[in-house]
């Protein structure tokens, strides 16, 4: 049925709907409460020209799809995003705004977000932003609706900006402590280094390298440490957490200012000291978090709202502007919030 | 005239020469960048903390007083114009850089500091903050996120909204919000990107926390000089697709060369049609390789001349031939009018055959500079404005090519912003819902419309007037207006 018929037949009947891709990452925020509404139907990339350093594709296409036909032109989401499932789509990428590791040296899935079209929740088609890379007409709506969880709208085809591949990668393994990992993580990312990753896990500090061939060699040869051979396996595992770190009912991820000291119950510290996972049966990491300047998400688990509480102003404001797009309520917002 | 009672409660906080309103005193205010456009201010009031900004703002909330926001005025789109029963709210003397912390690389600063001197504060730490508009060594950082401001190596490092990490907002009714934070997301709505470009219509941003980042260890420039635009525009992409991203990648067309080479002598060919400048910037290595990579391109494309800096003398004298190109082209003509539509880079040669039309329709000499690795066209009509009427065919012809731009799938502003030079064509490229989403999000933060009113979206009724052609999902537009 066409998306929009359905979004005034839920009004008319007084339903919510959750919005769903393949629902891979079907278990990050608040549980879902309403219908499912499938994108799956919305598939096709759309246009996409390497010359361009763009690709335009519809929300319902996999992950998977896109990444093959960037590989065949030597190109990549800046964004390495994580699946967490074979189905995953690109505009649950966009709805849930995760990133992978290569996220503090090469931008967010909100940085690479050049345009979106949607549908909200009066069923109207809205199309913002646009193909091209810089584009300043209008508020930035493309980049509101990352991470917005499905609280705005049905996102049904979204333009991304690209990089290419680098030649290049090798990963680096360093003994050491958390401490000095989460320093050298800082004083690093201040050196002119090809850094696309790092991470500190089981007593190592972890970096990628990612470049021209003769940048990488170099950099290894200043950093020292222990060639890793399957680094690209390394950054799969922890990008997919299928590390044995992250089998607990509760985990816990830490979005910190990059040099916070060490936190409780770390099982990794990733993004050059920005991200902290950390496992705990309790709501401690939402007050660590908070007091170290940031926010705690529970990333599995259950016992606690998904995300941070907001202030009050803020709560409202969120309010207005999902009423704006939203104003029957008929999408399920409390995935973000209740 | 703004209330007496608003002059009042003002100059019960604010010292005296925080407020301004004797007509010599204003009429440095009548305008920014944008000059064509000028309009005296009611009052100016030179805030010197946000404790005052909540103030000013919540005084002129209850006496029902638009307020415009400013910082040093280099606008180009007339954001910061005044308007007539509006307070001027100059940010100029919150100029402090707060702190520098060069192990976490974020600047704390305050709305009216200098772009360049953020990057000079931070060069002791072998830090920079990469957007550069080419106004920086005049534009504040709060201008900067207002309009999202670009510059000339957008393409590798971002447009602001890419090196922001939290800004402090005042809202009209005076309420202090904090969108982002120094972490690397916050919870919620993604606010921060919804204020960066908004134009001084949703809150006055009162302090900022950039990014810095790493100097690259080496920058080196590449001139290409091609004898059509059409092989230049060609190399461009050809460039992307070899898998290089310049950290600048400019191109100038013949006339805008001829006036660079006249005024600055940078010793470009004088046979060439239009030329690129490329710089590859980054640890050492990685720089030979790019050159070596972008040497091979640039010659299968056809280019007829070919040089590299080989120090930083001549890198500067290459890069100074373009970034003199406007003021080269104020030589040439008594006025110039800078355009800024986007456009996709497998249009460029269709746009530019386009624009050599509509130059020589209206008799108007178009000179074009663009930053072409994003498809930010700069194309600058000549004109006089003592000519009766010129500056009206100029600003129909800029309206062209700026649909144009929309047409070919790009847009109307890449980097200026709408302000009130491009509101018009905001008519073409969004439709009635997208306009009145606009309009909801503004009074989201507005609710009376008091920040900056008649900037940035137009009123439905405006686009209804104007009759603009924009058909969205094959309907007429505003079919719900009457048409007069």
């Amino acid at each position: 049925m066409d998306i929009a018929v359905r979004i005034q037949q839920a009004i008319a009947e007084k339903k919510t709907l959750t919005i769903r891709g393949s629902g891979s990452k079907a278990f990050y925020g608040n549980a879902p409460t309403g219908e499912l509404l499938s994108t799956q139907g919305l598939t096709g990339i759309v246009a996409y020209d390497p010359r361009e350093l763009t690709i335009t594709a519809r929300a319902g296409t996999t992950l998977k799809e896109i990444e093959a036909a960037l590989g065949k032109n030597k190109q990549m989401l800046p964004f390495e995003p994580p699946y967490f499932g074979d189905g995953a789509t690109l505009g649950g990428s966009i709805a849930t705004g995760l990133s992978g590791p290569r996220r503090p040296y090469a931008g967010a899935v909100r940085d690479a977000v050049l345009g979106v079209e949607l549908i909200d929740g009066r069923g109207q088609h809205l199309r913002f932003g646009g193909r091209v890379i810089k584009n300043v007409a209008g508020y930035d709506v493309s980049r509101l609706v990352v991470g917005s969880l499905g609280s705005l709208g049905v996102l049904t085809e979204v333009t991304i900006k690209l990089l290419p591949q680098p030649s290049c990668e090798r990963t680096l393994s360093l003994e050491m402590n958390e401490i000095k990992a989460i320093e050298i993580m800082n004083q690093w990312a201040a050196r002119p280094l090809p850094l696309s990753a790092s991470a500190w896990i089981a007593g190592r500090l972890v970096v990628r390298l990612s470049g021209a061939e003769s940048a990488v060699n170099a950099a290894v040869g200043k950093l020292g440490g222990e060639d890793i051979a399957d680094g690209a396996v390394f950054w799969a595992a922890l990008k997919e957490q299928t590390l044995p770190i992250f089998e607990t009912s509760s985990l816990w991820r830490l979005s910190v200012p990059s040099t916070t000291p060490p936190i409780a119950g770390t099982r990794c510290v990733e993004w050059g000291g920005a991200v902290r996972w950390v496992v705990d049966s309790s709501d401690a990491p939402r007050h660590q978090a908070l007091a170290a300047g940031g926010h705690a998400t529970l990333f599995r688990g259950i016992g606690y709202p998904a995300f941070a509480p907001l202030s009050a102003p803020m709560a409202d404001l969120h309010q207005r502007i999902r009423q704006i797009f939203d104003p029957h309520g008929v999408f399920d917002a409390g995935r973000l919030y209740a | 005239m703004l209330p007496s009672v608003l002059l009042t409660g003002l100059r019960r906080f604010l010292p005296k020469a925080s407020l301004l309103t004797k007509p010599e005193q204003l009429v440095p205010y009548e305008c920014d960048a944008l000059s064509a456009y000028r309009q005296m201010p009611a009052a100016v009031a030179l805030p010197e903390d946000e404790i005052q900004i909540a103030k000013i703002l919540r005084l002129c909330h209850q006496c029902n007083v638009p307020v415009v926001a400013r910082g040093h005025g280099t606008g180009l789109s007339g954001g910061a114009l005044p308007l007539k029963n509006a307070l001027l709210l100059s940010l100029a003397k919150l100029n402090k850089i707060i702190h520098i912390d060069p192990l976490s690389r974020i600047a704390k600063v305050q709305p009216g500091v200098r772009n360049l001197a953020i990057s000079q504060a931070a060069a002791p730490h072998g830090l920079y903050y990469a957007p550069d508009p080419s106004s920086q060594i005049a534009c504040s950082i709060g201008g900067n996120v207002a309009e999202n401001s670009g510059g000339i190596h957008c393409l590798k490092y971002g447009l602001t909204v890419h090196n922001v990490l939290e800004v402090r907002v005042v809202t009209m009714d005076g309420e202090l919000l904090t969108l982002g934070s120094q972490a690397l997301d916050s919870p919620g709505y993604d606010l921060l990107a919804l204020i960066n470009g908004s134009e001084g219509m949703l809150g006055v941003i009162t302090e900022i926390t950039v990014k810095l980042l790493a100097k690259p260890e080496r920058a080196q420039v590449m001139l290409a000089a091609f004898d059509s635009v059409e092989k230049a525009g060609h190399a461009v992409g050809e460039i992307i697709a070899a898998g290089i991203i310049p950290a600048g990648l400019e191109m100038m067309d013949k006339l805008a060369i001829r006036a660079a080479e006249a005024y600055v002598h940078a010793g470009y060919p004088d046979n060439a049609e239009a030329l690129l400048l490329i710089e590859i910037d980054g640890v050492n290595e990685e720089v030979s390789d790019g050159i070596h990579v972008v040497h091979d391109v640039v010659q299968r494309c056809g280019a007829i001349e070919i040089r590299t800096a080989t120090d930083d003398a001549e890198r500067a004298t290459l890069w100074a031939g373009r970034k003199a190109a406007f003021p080269a082209v104020g030589r040439i003509s008594p006025d110039y009018y800078c355009m800024d539509g986007t456009i996709p880079r497998s249009k460029l040669p269709e746009v530019l055959r386009r624009i050599a039309e509509l130059s020589k329709e209206y008799g108007l000499p178009v000179a074009n500079v663009f930053h072409a690795g994003d498809g930010n066209l700069h194309p600058l009509i000549l004109y006089d404005a003592n000519k009766a009427g010129e500056l009206t065919k100029t600003e129909e012809m800029g309206g062209k090519i700026l649909e144009l731009c929309i047409a070919v799938g790009g847009t109307i502003t890449g980097e200026h912003g709408v302000g009130i030079e491009k509101i018009n064509q905001m008519c073409s490229q969004f439709a009635t819902p997208e306009l009145e989403i606009f309009h909801a999000l503004k009074a989201a933060f507005d609710p009376l419309g008091l920040l900056n009113p008649g900037k940035a979206v137009p009123s439905l009724y405006r686009c209804a007037e104007l009759g603009a052609m924009h058909v969205h999902h094959g309907q007429l537009p505003h079919p719900e207006l009457p048409r007069f």
